[in-house]
């Protein structure tokens, strides 16, 4: 008799973290956590402090001095090449050499029996620098003749001029952006162990196994099949693990092979913030022409990003801006253009939306200044401009959007969050003029997703079944909180029909899965749920093949149940089926590989189909502002987003939540301050604010479009949900804008940068006054 | 005189005698590497994150007492005497899982999971004083932790929900509570306790007449009372402290006293054991004070702490100038006292001469009159204040006769506003009195951009405040509801 209960863990289910109890209990294991083997050595980087110099001397006696330094690494001692660039272009030296670009870049390593003595030696270098001037800001460095990193693009459609001589109205505007730190509660670190000839394994958090892998190689002169990179899980990632992490497992190794004993290397957060990258901030100078309802006719923007003293990964980035600059609206006549700026600072790098989120703030910037230069609700100069289905449905790229569910999302968060009710009453409450302010807004979020680097979209799984029937699961991505090792449990349990548990997921590691990309993007579950599903299809058709022939049955009835397999009249635990296949020699394990189906991408002509899919979402924020301090608090938040057929809807919903408070930190808080001298003065908690419990919505109503279906053929219909949420609190940041246009009769775009600290947001307020 | 040379206290149920500990070794380092307990976590080592939180019993005159501190920034000599707890211990010796922890499974509460082992610890000891705590509650309890990857929706939730799982009562940690009491005092021997590591020195005197004759004897000495400025020149600017003299263990230091005229506090009193004497009698500092750093900070830092180091950007003393505070300093058997505005000369230096210690800080009580005390910071919670403003008046017939208006991170220490209190005083009691008083205020401060706000930021907000201070006196709404 068939059973019909259902196994634990199915696909589409909410299920706990794999981690979880590991979590609270304490017993989870960050990179630091490892035992270390006897004669471990703790390395420590020198850091520059000085913008922009040439190095005249580097006098490292006294650091080598101090007892218990078992050494000191500098570019001399690199054997490979000394080099750790992401991009290929060879411009990110490990270790400084005649120049110093930016506060903080990393100098030399000092090695020693603990992390105490290195720390302190490192302090210990006498270095003398001829300084040279020093480039802070995107727009400086545009105006002072400063080179891009790398090639910048141009997204261009119809005809800008034609669209601005026709429309009605046409504003011209800069916005700031601020950058973000991304503030991953673990920092960086890599832990080395030597092996046997040329071998070394690394121990790192990092988002990014074999490029890590690669770049110890290059550095050690190795090929890559002497360096395995294992990543069990990280500590929060965010985009800040994806390439920062180069150079600390370079060096860790650098380190291990040379004194031929286990090296760990971790900074302290001031030193990781200082010296790795960040969100890159931009300028953003925009020209919009528009109808008299509203419509736009014309986009004509620049956009300059802070990139940094490198290429690290700024043209992506840069890119991405660019493909989000329109969100969810269609631009007749368009041109986007990016200046990704070389400046005196750290290299930026990705952040979860990578770029994505200042092109979507700055198109949402414009619809504010068409909704405030007509008098109008933004939310309905939104509806107007939204991508339409058969028709105004080609993006600046020139990839059609075929599956908009943005008015059908839109229309239900306006209908259940009451947006029209609540917004007169917010302009009836401003109507009173007290000093307590309110402003409500809601907006969308459009989002592509793959690679735009149309190779990474690739990936791999091992999938082992033992004889006992337990199951090994393997993939390329790694685990760094969002869920992805449970969600592709998940389809391996669905596969198999088999509970959960019964699948152990092992941590990622360069030996098992090669040539993986990042996991980034939001990509993880896309990739590499379909190579594991793929690893699955492929032991089970042995399965059935050998069933059909063993048990003299059609393919048709042999049916994997749940924790069973029916054979014909037979049914068979699925361990007792197992170890029969094992006896009659079926192999029980399959490599997976997927690669992601239609897309393809010019970036030369800006012409392509560079997203398989796109994520929708939007969201509802009613705040209120202190108009005497410039404090505010987010009085409540709607959010409905669609994330297609969730694979797990409680760790998607936790996505979506994550990701709103950390955006809403990008906009509110969150501030990145450099001195004159050029050093970041922001660089650990203590400076630099990310939200607290306190600060989140207090009412905070988070739904998933539960009727969406992705309509292409991915994972189970599911949706990538990393970075889409993150641009949802736009509509935070928005409705402090509305709550200071109040204070002068909304007659004015309030024109906030972001992030909007109470600082900013007082300043706007006196601004509006005049 | 006779001492003891080793540091003894208890580590979840173990007994710890320790006898290599120099002044700025920290009980985190200890729990990780000495230990191998690496539940607790490592974020920031400055007391910001949290994740390295865990609970400190301490015997107390109500009882054994325990309370959430930052293992990072906490030196491990002064533990001596104390109950470590943690998060390997929270779940019992079968290895279940406490009802804080099952709540935070059950509700998803973690994602990346490495600053859930400080929030369960925070959340725990929040458990044990409120089985079903409020939503503020829960974000008052959580101030000193960061999650970056949860938004905190779900860990409010399984805050509120941890009684479904269980009663605080049925806790190992209660049910062996006598035990521990009888184990901590046991471990009392009323003695000066100097240990060493290398040739860094800690000293915990063994009352407050032997802390004044070991400064009497050491004068350069570090006087540590929370460690929640000090810990950072250590952890952050690699500071030797040694010696090092500790007071966060003195009962002596640890009176409240409530006179007629005045509450005397000892200079350990930390901002939570004054929460109580503070809502009582000075009614406008309760909202002030929950906004002093996090929660385990605010367990651990002292009110003579924040008033000794002299920094510019204190939270109590713009308030307590206000109030018209004066602190007791003593040195030896001599004591002075100062009123709090004397005591800050110029940034870096006060009026506290070599040897000589904060014994105690008097805050007359406040009769009639109007009174306010306002924190500007870019994050509402555990941020450095970017302005701190204390403001006192009285009022008789309708003219102010007394005017005492104090701010912080307006200039290099805190300090009052002479020109705007003398263009306050004999005005009528009006809002075009207060603002005539407000324009007075860049004579009395040019304040300083850095990155917690610009010059112009802080005086416009500073002018602002004296419109806040009389529009809320007449009773309009203008305070957001969270602040």
């Amino acid at each position: 008799m068939k059973q019909t209960v259902s196994i634990r863990g199915a696909a589409h289910t909410d299920h706990i973290h794999d981690s979880a109890t590991k979590h609270v209990s304490g017993a989870a294991d960050y990179c630091d956590d490892i035992a270390e083997p006897m004669g471990t050595l703790h390395a420590y980087f020198g850091t520059a402090n000085v913008a922009h110099a040439t190095i005249e001397n580097m006098d490292l006696s006294a650091v080598r001095a101090v007892p218990g330094v078992v050494g000191v690494l500098t570019a001399s001692d690199v054997p490979g090449v000394n080099d750790v660039s992401p991009s290929g272009r060879h411009d990110e030296p490990l270790f400084a050499t005649e120049t110093v670009e930016f506060w903080g870049q990393v100098l030399f390593a000092v090695v020693a029996e603990t992390r105490d003595i290195a720390r302190r030696a490192a302090e210990l270098a006498q270095i003398t620098y001829a300084p040279l001037d020093h480039v802070i800001e995107a727009d400086e460095a545009m105006a002072k003749g400063y080179p891009h990193v790398t090639d910048p693009m141009t997204l261009q459609r119809g005809d800008v001029a034609e669209g601005q001589a026709q429309a009605a109205h046409r504003i011209q505007g800069q916005m700031r952006i601020g950058g973000q730190d991304h503030l991953y509660l673990e920092g960086h670190i890599a832990f080395a162990m030597p092996g046997e000839d040329d071998d070394v394994i690394v121990h790192s958090s990092t988002q990014h196994p074999s490029e890590a892998q690669h770049m110890v190689a290059h550095v050690l002169g190795v090929p890559s099949n002497a360096v395995v990179v294992n990543v069990r899980r990280m500590g929060g990632g965010f985009g800040g693990k994806e390439s920062q992490m180069n150079q600390y497992c370079a060096v860790a190794a650098m380190a291990a092979k040379k004194w031929n004993r286990a090296v760990k290397i971790r900074p302290d957060r001031d030193q990781d913030m200082e010296s790795t990258g960040k969100r890159h901030d931009f300028v953003v100078d925009y020209d919009v022409a528009f109808e008299e309802d509203g419509c736009i006719q014309a986009v004509d923007g620049v956009f300059a990003a802070r990139c940094g003293w490198t290429s690290d990964l700024s043209g992506p980035v840069t890119d991405r801006a660019l493909f989000h600059a329109d969100n969810a609206y269609f631009y007749p006549h368009v041109k986007l253009q990016s200046r990704p700026m070389k400046t005196n600072t750290v290299s930026n790098t990705a952040f979860r939306g990578f770029g994505g989120p200042q092109g979507v703030v700055a198109a949402e910037r414009m619809i504010e200044e068409i909704a405030y230069k007509l008098g109008k609700d933004p939310l309905e100069v939104r509806k107007a401009n939204f991508y339409g289905d058969a028709e105004r449905n080609v993006t600046p790229y020139h990839q059609t959007v075929e599956d908009n569910v943005m008015p059908r999302l839109v229309d239900e968060l306006e209908r259940n969050s009451d947006y029209q009710a609540r917004r007169q009453a917010v302009l009836d409450h401003n109507a009173k003029g007290g000093i307590i302010r309110k402003g409500i807004s809601l907006t969308p979020v459009k989002f592509g997703i793959s690679f735009t680097a149309t190779w990474y979209n690739q990936a791999g799984a091992l999938v082992h079944i033992y004889n006992d029937g337990s199951i090994m699961l393997n993939h390329g991505g790694t685990e760094m909180g969002q869920g992805l090792n449970i969600k592709i449990a998940q389809v391996v349990a669905e596969a198999f029909q088999v509970d959960v548990d019964t699948i152990k997921i092992t941590k990622t590691t360069t030996e098992k899965v090669p040539n993986t990309s990042a996991t980034a993007a939001s990509s993880g579950t896309d990739l590499n749920g379909m190579a594991a599903l793929n690893a699955c299809e492929q032991i089970k058709e042995r399965l059935i093949r050998w069933a059909c022939d063993h048990f003299q049955v059609e393919a048709l009835l042999v049916e994997f149940g749940p924790n069973v397999v029916y054979v014909g009249d037979k049914t068979f635990t699925f361990g007792e089926f197992i170890k029969q296949a094992y006896m009659a020699r079926v192999q029980l394990w399959a490599a997976g590989f997927y690669k992601t189906p239609k897309i393809h991408w010019d970036r030369e002509k800006g012409q392509g189909r560079p997203f398989y899919y796109f994520a929708y979402g939007a969201a509802v924020a009613e705040v209120s502002v202190d108009t005497l301090t410039g404090e505010y608090t987010v009085d409540r938040a709607d959010v409905l987003h669609d994330v297609g057929k969730s694979l797990n809807p409680a760790l998607d919903k936790g996505q979506v939540e994550g990701a709103f408070i950390q955006g809403m930190g990008w906009l509110t808080t969150e501030e990145l301050k450099w001195d004159d001298k050029g050093r970041l003065r922001t660089h650990a908690p203590s400076t630099y604010k990310i939200p607290l419990a306190g600060d989140i919505p207090r009412e905070f109503n988070v739904n998933l479009a539960d009727w969406s279906e992705n309509r292409e053929l991915t994972i189970k219909r599911s949706k990538a949900v990393g970075e889409p949420p993150f641009m949802l609190p736009i509509c935070v940041f928005e409705a402090l804008g509305m709550a200071v246009a109040s204070v002068a009769d909304y007659a004015e775009c309030p024109r906030l940068d972001a992030p909007a600290t109470p600082e900013c947001v007082l300043m706007a307020v006196e601004r509006l006054r005049g | 005189m006779q001492h003891r040379s080793e540091i003894r206290f208890l580590l979840n149920g173990r007994d710890v005698a320790l006898t290599d500990v120099g002044a700025d070794d920290t009980l985190l380092d200890f729990l990780r590497i000495d230990q191998r307990l690496t539940g607790s976590k490592e974020g920031c080592a400055e007391g910001d994150c949290g994740a390295c939180t865990v609970l400190v019993g301490r015997l107390t005159d109500q009882g054994l007492r325990y309370e959430t501190v930052n293992a990072c920034i906490r030196f491990l000599a002064s533990l001596d005497g104390c109950h470590v707890v943690t998060i390997e211990y929270l779940g019992g010796p079968e290895g279940r899982l406490s009802p804080v922890q099952q709540a935070m499974v059950d509700h998803h509460g973690s994602q990346c999971g490495f600053c859930t082992p400080g929030i369960v610890m925070s959340l725990y000891a929040l458990w044990m004083a409120h089985e079903w705590p409020t939503v503020a509650q829960v974000e008052t309890a959580l101030q000193g932790n960061l999650c970056r990857c949860t938004g905190y929706a779900p860990i409010i939730r399984a805050a509120q929900a941890v009684t479904e799982y269980g009663t605080p009562s049925a806790e190992h940690l209660a049910m062996e509570r006598d035990a521990i009491a009888a184990r901590l005092q046991a471990l009392r021997d009323d003695l000066r306790v100097v240990v060493n590591h290398g040739d860094s020195v800690a000293i915990l005197p063994a009352d407050v007449d032997d802390l004044a004759a070991v400064l009497a004897a050491q004068p350069e000495a570090t006087i540590v009372a929370g460690s929640t400025d000090v810990g950072l020149w250590v952890t952050k600017f690699l500071k030797r402290l040694s010696p090092a003299v500790f007071i966060g263990h003195l009962d002596g230091l640890k009176s409240i006293d409530v006179s007629e005229d005045a509450v005397t506090m000892g200079a350990g009193v930390t901002y939570s054991e004054a929460q109580d004497v503070i809502a009582q009698h000075y009614p406008h500092l309760v909202a002030y004070w929950d906004r002093i750093a996090g929660w385990q900070v605010r367990n651990m830092g002292t009110v003579g702490g924040n008033i000794a180091n002299g920094s510019p950007i204190g939270d109590t003393p713009p308030v307590l100038i206000a109030l018209g505070a004066s602190i007791t300093l003593r040195k030896g058997d001599e004591r002075r006292e100062v009123s709090l505005e004397d005591f800050f000369i110029a940034y870096g230096n006060q009026d506290r001469g070599a040897g000589e210690f904060v014994e105690s800080i008097r805050i007359p009580r406040v009769t009639g009159g109007f009174h306010a005390a306002y924190k500007i910071s870019k994050r509402r919670e555990e941020d450095i204040s970017s302005v701190a403003v204390g403001m006192n008046v009285r009022v008789e017939n309708g003219r102010v006769t007394a005017a005492r208006l104090a701010f912080g991170g307006l200039a290099g220490v805190p300090a009052r506003a002479a020109a705007a209190e003398a263009a306050l005083l004999g005005q009528p009691w009006s809002e075009a009195s207060l603002m005539a008083a407000a324009q007075k205020l860049p004579e009395d401060f040019q304040p300083l951009t850095d990155m917690r706000a610009s010059a112009d930021y802080r005086m416009t907000v500073a002018q602002n405040l004296f419109r806040r201070f009389w529009l809320e006196h007449a009773g309009e709404d203008v305070r957001l509801a969270r602040a």
